[in-house]
């Protein structure tokens, strides 16, 4: 299924998440068009997370609908979506590439693509150490690696930047760059937003569940 | 990909980590161990009686045993949320379940073959009836185990107290099966009579069971 360029490819309608009484979305109506990279910001608590956990389909929402990729049925396109979490999302006992080898797997991926992925962050895919005992910079470097092993028209990434020393960050953003080259649309949920500054097309600004404003620059978004 | 590729895949993976980390193994087998011990502290039975009760004590060594590992099953892909990494990707939750079913079955059959010469030494056992019959029995009897036991350590995966919630659901579940299997096997031991209904009883417990297990795994997996 082709996505049209002028096609937003995340429409978030009405979309309200509550867990118990505490209401994390409240209603947030918004567009995010193809080949943008949107960073997200806001406090401890505004949503964030939530918002794109709910695009990812991980959560399901409360009240109001999200269509990703043109369908509601998430699972349909997940094959389209790269999602990086606050948590690695990846076995500490297992080698990098083991790692990847798995979850490529689940996507059909081949090896030899997980070890090009892996050089691409900058990582040795030949090193056997388990992640576990990487540097936090490294961590979030494969953890990056998995979210775009199977080439996403869609990456969502949550707090990519926390915890890496400042070449990490560099290195990731690089990447980031060389996807919006090639019309993919990255979500960053992050609270290091200087980091994209020079690569981000919207700014998006959350607080308690709701958007507040979407800027095209990080000082009038945020 | 392929739904059995997907389920050799997760099931390769699960025991690299088990090798590496021994988290299940290593607790199930001093465990098992201070179970066999301590039973065989406080009975002191002739070789009669030990064919009539070693069969129950065999198999609840063995269920508290699987407790652990199956407690221990769906609390490493919670690490580092790895889980939310599968349930993003395209496959479906089964071939995870039948994956993780079938290590936990090899784990506690491990624990089994480490179990049973230890038994038949503690308890002086010698079985009068057709020992090739404890084979099907085993195997049947630790597959009921194990494969209600990783669905229901799914289900209990995102309450409070997991450790507590798995054993309050699976055990009064898994009673028909814990029946048949002492049963089967003090029959076997005793040579009375024929251990051959209750191994049939086993086989469509499992066969039930599995199938249920595997339809309602997705609605486990994905909710929150």
């Amino acid at each position: 299924m082709a996505v049209s360029e002028t096609k937003p490819i995340v429409v978030a309608d009405g979309l309200i998440k509550q867990f118990g009484r505490f209401s994390a979305l409240r209603g947030v109506t918004e567009e995010f068009a193809p080949g943008k990279l949107y960073v997200i910001v806001g406090d401890n608590g505004a949503g964030k997370t939530t918002l794109l956990r709910a695009v990812a389909g991980l959560i399901h929402p409360t009240r109001g609908t999200i269509t990703v990729l043109g369908t509601r049925k998430i699972k349909d396109v997940c094959q389209k979506i790269g999602y990086m979490a606050h948590s690695s999302l990846l076995y500490d006992e297992l080698s990098g590439i083991e790692n990847l080898n798995y979850f490529g797997e689940l996507y059909g991926i081949r090896s030899d693509t997980s070890r090009e992925v892996i050089a691409r962050l900058k990582l040795n895919p030949a090193l056997e150490r388990p992640v576990g005992q990487y540097s936090q910079g490294m961590r979030q470097r494969l953890s990056l690696a998995r979210a775009v092993l199977n080439n996403p028209e869609l990456l969502l990434l949550d707090e990519p930047f926390s915890n890496v020393d400042s070449r990490s960050a560099q290195q990731m953003t690089e990447l980031l760059s060389e996807l919006r080259q090639l019309h993919k649309t990255v979500l960053v949920v992050t609270h290091y937003p200087a980091h994209l500054k020079s690569v981000a097309d919207e700014f998006v600004s959350m607080v308690a569940g709701t958007v507040v404003k979407r800027s095209g620059t990080l000082e009038a978004g945020v | 990909m392929s739904y059995f590729s997907i389920a050799r895949s997760s099931l390769v993976k699960d025991i690299r980590l088990e090798w590496r980390s021994k988290d299940a193994i290593n607790a199930m087998l001093f465990f098992a161990l201070l179970v066999v011990v301590i039973f065989s502290f406080a009975f002191d039975p002739t070789a009669e009686e030990s064919r009539t009760i070693a069969g129950g004590l065999v198999w609840v060594a063995v269920l508290f045993a699987a407790i652990v590992a199956l407690n221990q099953t769906w609390s490493r892909e919670l690490r580092n949320q790895v889980l939310d990494a599968y349930r993003v990707s395209p496959a479906t939750g089964t071939p995870l379940f039948l994956a993780k079913a079938v290590g936990n079955f090899i784990f506690v059959s491990a624990i089994e073959a480490l179990m049973t010469p230890l038994f038949v030494v503690f308890y002086k056992l010698r079985a009068l009836g057709p020992v090739g019959e404890l084979l099907p029995t085993a195997v049947l009897g630790t597959w009921a185990l194990v494969v209600n036991g990783t669905f229901f350590a799914a289900i209990s995966l995102r309450t409070r107290s997991r450790e507590v919630m798995l054993p309050l659901l699976l055990f009064p579940l898994s009673i028909p099966a814990l029946l048949a299997m002492v049963n089967a096997t003090t029959a076997i031991l005793t040579g009375e009579e024929s251990a051959r209904f209750w191994v049939a009883l086993l086989l469509a417990y499992d066969v039930v069971f599995t199938t249920a297990c595997l339809l309602m795994f997705d609605i486990v997996l994905e909710a929150e």
